[in-house]
């Protein structure tokens, strides 16, 4: 089944007359984990913005689930996590999980048995009633993803979400998270600018450049599942990571290998 | 074990006033300073007790002024901020002229608001304690409904949040400190509003209170008279600061004061 379908899709800012996308096709069926790396100013995020219809494309079309975007957002079928974890200070963890529980209309009971299979979910049991501000980084996050999750979207849209955090936090979380997307049978969109971080997480890596925006090529990331730390050392990880580097270096992205924090 | 502690943050401020006192009442003697320009703090609290009755209800026809002026133009700069949060372009509009306008010393048009109203009712104390009220409630509370992060916004529309819905689960809540902290200044705003209209003539009221016992050279009752008004001052003060105390048990930057 295809979960989204895009195409032809281009995106403009009036702003400026900058096109941010330009002729995209892409399509992506369910269970995949897809990155989406690039250097700054390649669209990635806009990309992922227009998948969750928080901006509309220019020309072309997406459908999420067979239905245009804006119906799907509509009928809450995707969960979206941000680069920052976006957590209401004003709500408790508990809460803060509740909240797309709240705005569907769940009762109670139901919502606080979710919320806690949630919180034991990102290993985060007994802070329900903590505030935001009393966690750590990698903790906010897992509050956002666990928020994300609460309502089963089949669809988890993740804009670098873990792009703030530490080197080790953000290997454990990667490896959470891949654990969580497993047993939820889900399908990812995730946005990054961490080549390794793309092929350790996904079934599929694309490639965009800048000016404009498109897709430059796009990487099978056929490592076995479960992926460990020791995915990370084995000698087919190193060259898929070089696989996606030399695209990158053909998009013009710089010669370090790291493609740069996105400008936001 | 938090109360004692908190009982003992005070310990040094009560001290500093107690302190000060004692040194006013004993300077008084030592440098002979006439009563006119300072009375000892002693007759000033014996003036206030032996006056209570007096002062009390003029404290409590001033009070009654500055509170129905904080609850009408408190509550009217929050209306008319809810208003216009709804509406970019407007706001925009009038930021500055209301910025502008909350400089204007208001209190200047105390005796024309006795020309448009009834001088012999409470109208014109209670409509300069009120305009001294409406604009930095407004202004703040404006400012806290525009103040939401737009990565907020965009994850109430993933949601698909309406504007009502995202209104009332995030840009209420973000603006409520810069609510409180605006009525606070109003409390302060009320009180001097009412005891500035007094003075021209309310009968039986703290203002002309002052202003009668002055002309008399009975400076004790002046300042036992101006004792009651920071008396009241401070309690309405205080009021708001524990509503806010309560409603914003959540607020960061708040638990990092300690007290506030």
């Amino acid at each position: 089944m295809t979960v989204v379908e895009i195409k032809g899709l281009t995106k403009t800012f009036p702003k400026g007359n900058v096109t941010a996308l330009n002729g995209i096709d892409l399509q992506i069926e369910a269970g995949e984990f897809v990155s989406l790396i690039g250097p700054s100013g390649c669209g990635k995020s806009t990309l992922l913005r227009l998948i969750g219809d928080l901006t509309a494309p220019s020309e072309g079309t997406v459908e999420v689930n067979g239905k245009p975007a804006p119906r799907a957002r509509a009928d809450h079928d995707y969960g979206m996590v941000f680069q920052d974890s976006v957590l209401f200070d004003w709500r408790t963890v508990a809460k803060n999980v509740a909240l797309p529980l709240e705005m569907l209309g769940w009762e109670r009971a139901k919502r606080k048995q979710r919320v806690d299979e949630m919180l034991g979910l990102v290993e985060l049991q007994g802070f329900g009633d903590h505030h935001p501000w009393q966690l750590s980084g990698g903790m906010q996050m897992r509050v956002a993803i666990a928020r994300a999750l609460a309502f089963e979207p089949a669809l988890l849209l993740m804009d670098e979400p873990f792009g703030a955090l530490d080197e080790m936090t953000r290997e454990r979380l990667n490896i959470e998270l891949l654990e969580i997307w497993r047993r939820m049978q889900s399908t990812v969109v995730f946005v990054t600018h961490s080549i390794s971080e793309a092929v350790f997480l996904s079934t599929r890596v694309v490639v965009m450049s800048p000016r404009p925006g498109r897709i430059a090529g796009s990487v099978a990331v056929d490592l076995p599942q479960p992926r460990t730390n020791d995915t990370r050392e084995e000698t087919r990880f190193f060259e898929l990571v070089t696989e996606v580097r030399e695209l990158l270096r053909g998009v013009g992205a710089d010669e370090h290998g790291s493609v740069g924090a996105e400008a936001r | 074990m938090n109360a004692t502690r908190k009982i003992a943050d005070w310990i040094p401020a009560i001290a500093v006033f107690f302190l000060g006192v004692v040194v006013w009442q004993v300077s008084i003697d030592i440098f002979d300073i006439q009563k006119f320009l300072l009375p000892k703090p002693g007759s000033i609290v014996s003036a206030f007790w032996t006056q209570r009755s007096t002062l009390w209800s003029a404290g409590w026809l001033t009070l009654k002024e500055a509170l129905g002026g904080f609850a009408i133009g408190s509550a009217l700069g929050i209306l008319f901020a809810t208003a216009l949060a709804r509406f970019r372009r407007i706001s925009a509009a009038l930021m500055p002229i209301a910025i502008a306008a909350n400089a204007v010393p208001i209190i200047a048009f105390s005796p024309i608001f006795n020309a448009w109203f009834d001088p012999l009712s409470p109208s014109p104390r209670i409509a300069t304690a009120g305009v001294l009220c409406f604009f930095p409630v407004f202004v703040n509370t404006l400012r806290g409904l525009t103040s939401v992060k737009p990565a907020q916004i965009e994850l109430m529309r993933s949601y698909a949040a309406g504007e009502i819905e995202i209104f009332r689960r995030v840009r209420v809540p973000t603006a409520l400190p810069f609510v409180f902290s605006a009525l606070k200044v109003a409390t302060v705003l009320a009180m001097i509003g009412a005891i500035v209209a007094d003075y021209f003539g309310t009968f039986g009221s703290l203002g002309i209170t002052i202003k009668n016992s002055v002309s008399l050279f009975d400076f004790e009752t002046a300042w036992a008279a101006i004792l009651t008004a920071s008396i009241l001052g401070v309690a309405m003060y205080v009021a708001v600061s524990l509503v806010e105390r309560f409603a914003l048990q959540w607020d960061p930057t708040r638990q990092e004061r300690g007290t506030a």
